[in-house]
């Protein structure tokens, strides 16, 4: 046959649409497997479900081995928005125990959350109980895209120290931001030892990698779990808090507001710590969190305010032993140097009053009687010594620097967040004030017996307390005594030491014992043990005086120093004393003395709360 | 006669002068399809290879078989073929038209002869009856095809009884292959015009109802495409079907110029109001086509502006049509049908997940059996119509462009044989099998891709199978058998 050449020729075309087509082909694919990587994660993000595996969150122990906290399950219900497919809404509502209104509330709520995605799992419903999370499991394969997640919560075993070890909550979006770690729906420490022990008590979180399948099932574990990290558990931590002390001083504080610090002097560790009033931390776990949350903030007596190291008290008389080595360290007086005392004390027109005893007398009897007059000569003399200082301002700087040696105007460093520095005037503070030079000792005469612009807070106190009781030296107060297979930081274990020589200390310490043997400590002056203590009465401009106290005990071997600070509570014997006293010898010999039940039933049935001038709302 | 005691030796040897090229990427078409069918049905937990429970184990019975078909296919006498086009034909006509009643209904078609444990589609059997048919219209004595509208009407009766019936079967996508055998009326003489309006015609409608999303000098940028692509056929045919060289270029330096100017105030920021200039630069060629009809009196300038007028109108009905014609339900069908709209939960479900699957095989694949999109099901169809997925996710760009290549290298070599044979019977047939390849190429891999839209047709040699493979093993091998007996015509 004929060959046409010119329709041969249309060989070409065919041929050449064929090659025309395969060469778009090839640059799409070329645009798809290599140009284009965000294939991949879609593949991924289809085949691989990265489940996160909560670790348990360290348990947290007494010093006695004693558990308080720990973990108990719950469930949350998360949703991945994508995955979701249509779903008896209704049936799902009824098994959960929610209306319909509720779940298109949350739903609505959860898509305006920053930070909402549909490819990440949600939380749609939190603290899912035993029950619920029982019926939805059951159910769970009708509704793909929804899953539960086992969180952990935190349980106490006993109703007591809330303000010590706080609580969790879910992080908010600055947490998630602050910290890589956290994701949404993750939980933090918020308050106490939780928040800041978070980093020991959260431990690490674990990751599986499962393959799910086009329909959401589970195919099992991608690589049989080579890329699976387990969760590390948190460290459990042992607190140098004595459960039964705290408890027992907590029971003591009941309807008044205060604080009561007890710090082992030898080791700086707080074997109890109260603030009151205190709450049932049980009350900030689950889902009501929220609800009990406000309340407590609302509630006008503040007992989310820990006020053992977050209040700033005037000291008071607590103030005054610390004066004395001051007085003792800059050579102002000597164990002998005897002030006048004439009802108070008298200078320039003006007048700090004082109560009866005689006249003169040295720093000891000045210490047990707790005399205004001869800390404020002595004050006056250190402030107004021109030949040694030059300007009271230069002896004011002194005297502050020795102050702060010892604690006060500065954070102390204890293992606890928000700690208050309290309050300690520098000179121009007072220059700013007063002008400069036109201030002396007798314009801030108040400061020399822990009135006026000094604030300390109760851990303060306590802590210069152990100093006393240690003759010259403390450790940073800390509550925790051992983090499980952790070292302690050092600042928990190494010595600071004020600016006083330790010689001076028996001085003081020896005024103090006089104090509860013949002075203004006399009820804390048990039998059998050797109880130094001094008590506070501070002036309070808007109401009732506070009642303070401050004593370590025994004397010779000192086991325990205790401060108590009770608000319009009035004279520091009256409260102070008693509580202080109470929480010495619960710790030292295990129970109170029959004989001194009555001051036990005395100040748990007392309540000074009505002082306090809260109307409660 | 020395060329019949020639054909009488090659009788008694049926592979001789056979085309080994063709048959070595048959081969290796068919087990990487073998292979490619384990890949996509492999559970995690799955048995061998020869399980014949599983796809790969059937499909590896289907291959086994399809050899042997093969080489019978090989035994017999090329003639046979020739001599029984029609009855052949007509046989599997009835066979078709059979299986509109007796198939059971299967995912809504109609097209599955279900004996015992094996279904056969009888529509894969067609394709080689028809392409037989074809070729013997063609080869009658002195058939040439624009010598009446009568042989126009007879090819494409052949053409058309198969793709009613099939159609009948609700097979749209099989079907739908038999408009590739345009390509041999073609081949064949049919006006290149027709060809080229009915490829341009479907890509002007995809184009402008597809792209409407992105703007382009105030038009939508398919609008745009469109205007380029009259612009290009205008120039094109002027040079080449009208072949009047200096008016093509002055239409095209024309064109160009324009195209530059608008350019340039598209970069100083004016905005050119491609809305009337885009429509204006065409209408002024056209006049000076007209201009130039009449001053050199050529007549055929005149199909230029047709053309460009056609194509513009066309355009604008479809746009009218689209979206002021159809109720908006109707558009979402054609937009989801096209592969337009991301409807990713129903109708684009596959496609997307198809293109994840393909895209995230990355050059060279995640290996072998470690596809993920695959394993976990998350193409359906991957061990028929989505299979290339497979091979994209596993074997990656490597796999996607060999196996590409593969199928280029066969078609152009059938090509090539159906270019070598001395009767016209041969080459048409030739011509058939390469169409057949050419649409299931172009649009199964097109689909996974997401160029094309989701039509249900095979991917030779590998989607799973025994009718598709067995049709496909027909063409190829009653076309070798054909052409192994090319010589004794001479």
């Amino acid at each position: 046959m004929r060959k046409d050449y010119r329709l041969e020729k249309r060989k070409y075309v065919i041929g050449g649409f064929l090659l025309f087509i395969a060469l778009i082909y090839l640059i799409r694919l070329f645009d798809l497997q290599i140009n284009d990587s965000k294939y991949k994660t879609y593949a991924d993000n289809n085949a691989f479900l990265n489940k996160t595996v909560y670790p348990s969150r360290g348990l947290i122990y007494d010093r006695n081995g004693e558990l308080i906290v720990y973990n108990q399950p719950a469930y949350d219900v998360m949703m991945i928005p994508r995955d979701v497919q249509a779903f008896d809404t209704l049936d799902f509502c009824h098994t959960l125990n929610i209306t319909r209104e509720q779940f298109d509330t949350r739903l609505h709520d959860m898509k305006r959350t920053p930070g909402y995605s549909t490819y990440t799992p949600q939380v749609l419903i939190t603290h899912l109980s035993a029950e619920d999370y029982g019926r939805l499991q059951e159910k769970l394969y009708r509704y793909p895209g929804f899953f539960i997640q086992k969180r952990i919560l935190r349980q106490y075993k006993h109703k007591t120290a809330a303000n010590v070890l706080g609580n969790i909550r879910e992080v908010s979006q600055t947490d998630i931001e602050r910290d890589p770690y956290y994701q949404r729906g993750d939980y933090c420490g918020d308050l106490g030892i939780e928040k800041s022990y978070d980093e020991y008590l959260r431990g690490h979180k674990g990751a599986e990698v499962l393959i799910r399948d086009a329909h959401g099932r589970i195919q099992g574990r991608y690589q049989d779990g080579a890329l699976d990290v387990a969760p590390i558990s948190g460290r459990n931590l042992k607190l140098s808090i004595d459960l039964g002390l705290q408890q027992y001083a907590e029971s003591l504080m009941v309807n008044k507001i205060g604080a009561v610090v007890a710090i082992q002097p030898k080791t700086g560790e707080i074997l109890a710590m109260v603030s009151s009033p205190t709450y049932d931390p049980t009350l900030l776990v689950g889902r009501q969190r929220g609800r009990e949350y406000r309340n407590l903030v609302n509630n006008p007596y503040k007992p989310l305010f820990d006020r053992s190291l977050m209040a700033a008290y005037p000291p008071g008389s607590t103030f005054k032993p610390g004066q004395g080595l001051i007085l003792l360290q800059e050579g102002i007086i000597n164990t002998n140097t005897a002030y006048p005392c004439s009802h108070g004390f008298i200078s320039g027109g003006l007048r700090v009053g004082c109560h009866g005893h005689g006249s003169p007398i040295p720093l000891k009897p000045a210490l047990q009687t707790s005399c205004n007059a001869y800390f404020c000569w002595g004050f006056k003399a250190l402030v107004d010594k021109r030949s040694k200082y030059g300007t009271p301002a230069d002896a004011f700087e002194i005297w502050k620097h020795h102050l702060v040696s010892m604690g006060y105007g500065y954070k102390l460093g204890v293992d606890m967040p928000s700690e208050s520095r309290g309050f300690l005037p520098n000179a121009p503070y007072y220059n700013k004030r007063y002008g400069e030079g036109r201030w002396s000792a007798n314009t801030i005469i108040s400061v020399s017996i822990g009135q006026g612009e000094i604030c300390a807070t109760p851990l303060q106190i306590a802590n210069v307390c152990a100093t006393i009781a240690n003759r010259g030296w403390f450790i940073t107060p800390h509550v925790v005594k051992e983090i499980q297979d952790t070292v302690m930081p050092d600042i928990y274990s190494e010595k600071r030491f004020p600016t006083i020589d330790s010689r001076w200390y028996d001085e003081v310490a020896e005024g103090m014992r006089m104090a509860v043997t013949g002075g203004t400590c006399r009820l804390t002056n048990l039998p059998d043990i050797q109880v130094a203590g001094k008590t506070g009465t501070a002036q309070n401009p808007h109401g009732r005086d506070h009642s303070a106290f401050m004593g370590f005990a025994p004397y010779d071997d000192p086991e325990i120093a205790v401060c108590v600070y009770v608000e319009n509570a009035g004279f520091g014997a009256t409260f102070g004393v008693p509580i202080g006293s109470l929480v010495i010898e619960k710790y030292l010999k295990g129970e109170i003395a029959p004989e001194r039940k009555y001051l036990e039933q005395r100040m748990l049935e007392s309540n000074t709360i009505i002082y306090s001038g809260v109307k409660k709302h | 006669m020395e060329s019949r005691s020639i054909n009488y030796r090659n009788q008694e040897s049926p592979l001789k002068g056979i085309d080994w090229p063709t048959v070595i990427i048959y081969i290796l078409l068919v087990v990487a399809g073998a292979v490619s069918i384990y890949a996509a049905s492999y559970d995690f937990d799955n048995a061998s290879i020869f399980d014949y429970s599983e796809y790969s184990g059937k499909q590896l019975t289907w291959i086994g078989l399809s050899f042997i078909l093969g080489l019978g296919l090989l035994l017999i006498d090329a003639r046979m073929y020739e001599t029984y086009a029609y009855p052949i034909y007509v046989a599997v006509m009835l066979l078709l038209l059979v299986t509109i009643f007796i198939a059971p209904n299967i995912k809504g078609s109609h097209s599955w002869i279900v004996l015992g444990p094996m279904s056969i589609q009888p529509a894969e059997f067609a394709k080689f009856a028809t392409a037989l048919a074809l070729a013997k219209l063609f080869s009658g004595y002195n058939f040439n095809l624009n010598a009446s509208t009568g042989n126009y009407m007879k090819a494409l009766a052949i053409i058309f009884l198969p793709v009613g019936l099939i159609l009948a079967q609700n097979e749209t996508g099989s079907a739908l292959v038999y408009l590739g055998l345009f390509f041999v009326l073609y081949r064949e003489g049919m006006s290149g015009l027709i060809l080229m309006s009915a490829l341009l015609a479907i890509t002007i409608f995809v184009i402008s109802v597809k792209y409407t999303e992105t703007m382009i000098v105030g038009i939508p940028s398919g609008q745009f495409t469109v205007y380029l692509i009259v612009m290009v056929t205008m120039v094109t045919m002027l040079a080449m079907y009208s072949k009047v060289a200096d008016v093509a270029r002055n239409v095209a330096l024309g064109f160009v110029g324009c195209g530059l100017v608008i350019w340039i105030l598209e970069l100083c920021g004016v905005d050119v109001p491609g809305k009337y200039v885009l429509p204006g630069m065409i209408a002024a060629a056209c006049l000076y086509c007209l201009f130039e009809t009449l001053r050199l009196r050529v007549t055929k300038i005149t199909a230029a502006i047709g053309a460009a007028i056609i194509a513009v109108g066309f355009m604008f009905s479809v746009n009218y049509v689209f979206t002021s014609v159809l109720k908006p339900h109707q558009q979402m069908r054609i937009k989801v049908a096209l592969g337009i709209e991301d409807d990713i939960l129903k109708a684009g479900y596959n496609v997307n997940q198809s293109k994840i699957a393909i895209g995230s095989g990355g050059f060279a694949g995640k290996g072998f059996l470690k596809g993920t999109q695959t394993k976990l099901k998350y193409v359906p169809e991957q061990h028929t119509d989505f299979i290339f997925c497979t091979i994209g996710e596993e074997e990656g760009f490597i796999g996607t462009s060999l196996t590409m290549m593969l199928f280029v290298i066969l078609i152009l070599r059938v090509i090539v044989i159906a270019e070598r044979q001395p009767t016209t019977f041969g080459r048409v047939f030739a011509y058939c099998v390469a169409s057949y390849f050419i649409v299931h190429f172009c649009i199964n891999i097109g689909m996974v891709i997401g160029l094309c839209p989701v039509i249900g047709i095979p991917l030779p040699f590998f989607s799973y199978g025994g009718s598709s493979l067995w049709g496909f093993t027909f063409l190829l091998f009653i076309l070798l058998r054909i052409d192994a007996s090319r010589r004794s015509h001479h």
